[in-house]
């Protein structure tokens, strides 16, 4: 298969989750979606990483991992804080910060 | 071979992300996203990624989806709306969106100048992909995003514990702040039964304060 392939899987995978973002109300599913972003972004990498033979591109996969990790976890922080709080859990009624 | 398998893993994945977005308990979105991340790890396979796909599946299908269930428990799995309502004017604007984003996407990969593109990628080489081949690249080449990568891991942990701990007064809907201790306070006696070393050693019962 060619590396063109995963590339337009991963650009799909990139949209899905960009339309979850906009269209999910729940603060859990959108941190989903942001993962399959995430996700669809390494499966590209990867990809170039085959394209060249290099491995530097994994790396950067592992990376990103990283920065997912640490972003779910401070995410789920936010959204038990907010439940602590009796406060709903939907992105559409916290919007104090709104201008 | 692999193309059975490229075309199994890559509609089961596409398939899993669409139940992401549709299904509508979050407990099923994140049933979906495991399903999600387990087929995207057949694709790092099929890509010579051995390393990344055994993470992705330890660390995201294993770890992270753990943590997800708990906080979908915890919460409460309450069922929300695809949209607000029907022929809410955000869902059509994402709709255009999506279609508006992944045609950019495919010009973009279709239309590119890199020749490899369209290749199955530079000769498969032995060890490559492999733990060891990471592990060289991450403690020689790559060894500064390593340890800056540790510390970002342990600031979200304790930011997230800070973010996440109990406060008082929450019964009631009303956040309290913090505790202030004073430094007069610290150099003090103690007020009794708070668990100072003393009264842990028995030299001072809490009978005696």
């Amino acid at each position: 298969m060619s590396i063109a392939w995963y590339l337009a899987v991963s650009a799909l995978l990139f949209v899905i989750g960009a339309g979850g973002v906009l269209i999910r109300r729940n603060p859990l599913v959108i941190l989903l979606c942001l993962e399959m972003m995430l996700n669809a972004a390494n499966l590209a990498l990867v990809g170039f990483s085959r394209m060249w033979g290099n491995g530097d591109g994994q790396i950067f996969a592992l990376i990103v991992m990283v920065v997912a990790a640490c972003e779910v976890t401070v995410g789920l922080g936010l959204v038990v804080a907010i439940h602590r709080r009796r406060l709903p859990i939907d992105v559409d009624e916290m919007r104090e910060l709104q201008g | 071979m692999s193309v059975l398998i490229f075309f199994i893993a890559a509609i089961g994945t596409l398939g899993a992300a669409i139940g992401v977005i549709a299904l509508q308990k979050p407990f099923y979105s994140v049933l979906a996203l495991a399903a999600h991340l387990v087929l995207l790890a057949a694709l790092f396979l099929l890509l010579r990624a051995e390393w990344v796909a055994f993470a992705q599946v330890v660390v995201y299908a294993g770890a992270v989806m753990v943590l997800y269930i708990f906080v979908v428990q915890y919460v409460g799995d309450e069922a929300s709306p695809l949209g607000q309502a029907p022929g809410r004017p955000v869902t059509f604007a994402a709709f255009a969106c999506g279609i508006a984003l992944v045609s950019e996407l495919f010009v973009a990969v279709l239309g590119t100048g890199l020749k490899a593109v369209a290749t199955d990628g530079a000769p498969y080489t032995p060890g490559f992909g492999t733990p060891g081949q990471i592990g060289t690249l991450l403690l020689t080449r790559f060894l500064a995003p390593f340890e800056i990568a540790s510390y970002l891991l342990l600031v979200a942990a304790v930011g997230a514990v800070l973010l996440a701990r109990r406060r008082r007064g929450l019964a009631d809907g009303i956040e309290d702040d913090a505790p202030r201790i004073s430094v007069a306070e610290l150099l003090g006696p103690r007020p009794a039964g708070t668990g100072t070393m003393h009264e842990a050693g028995g030299s001072v019962s809490v009978a005696d304060r």
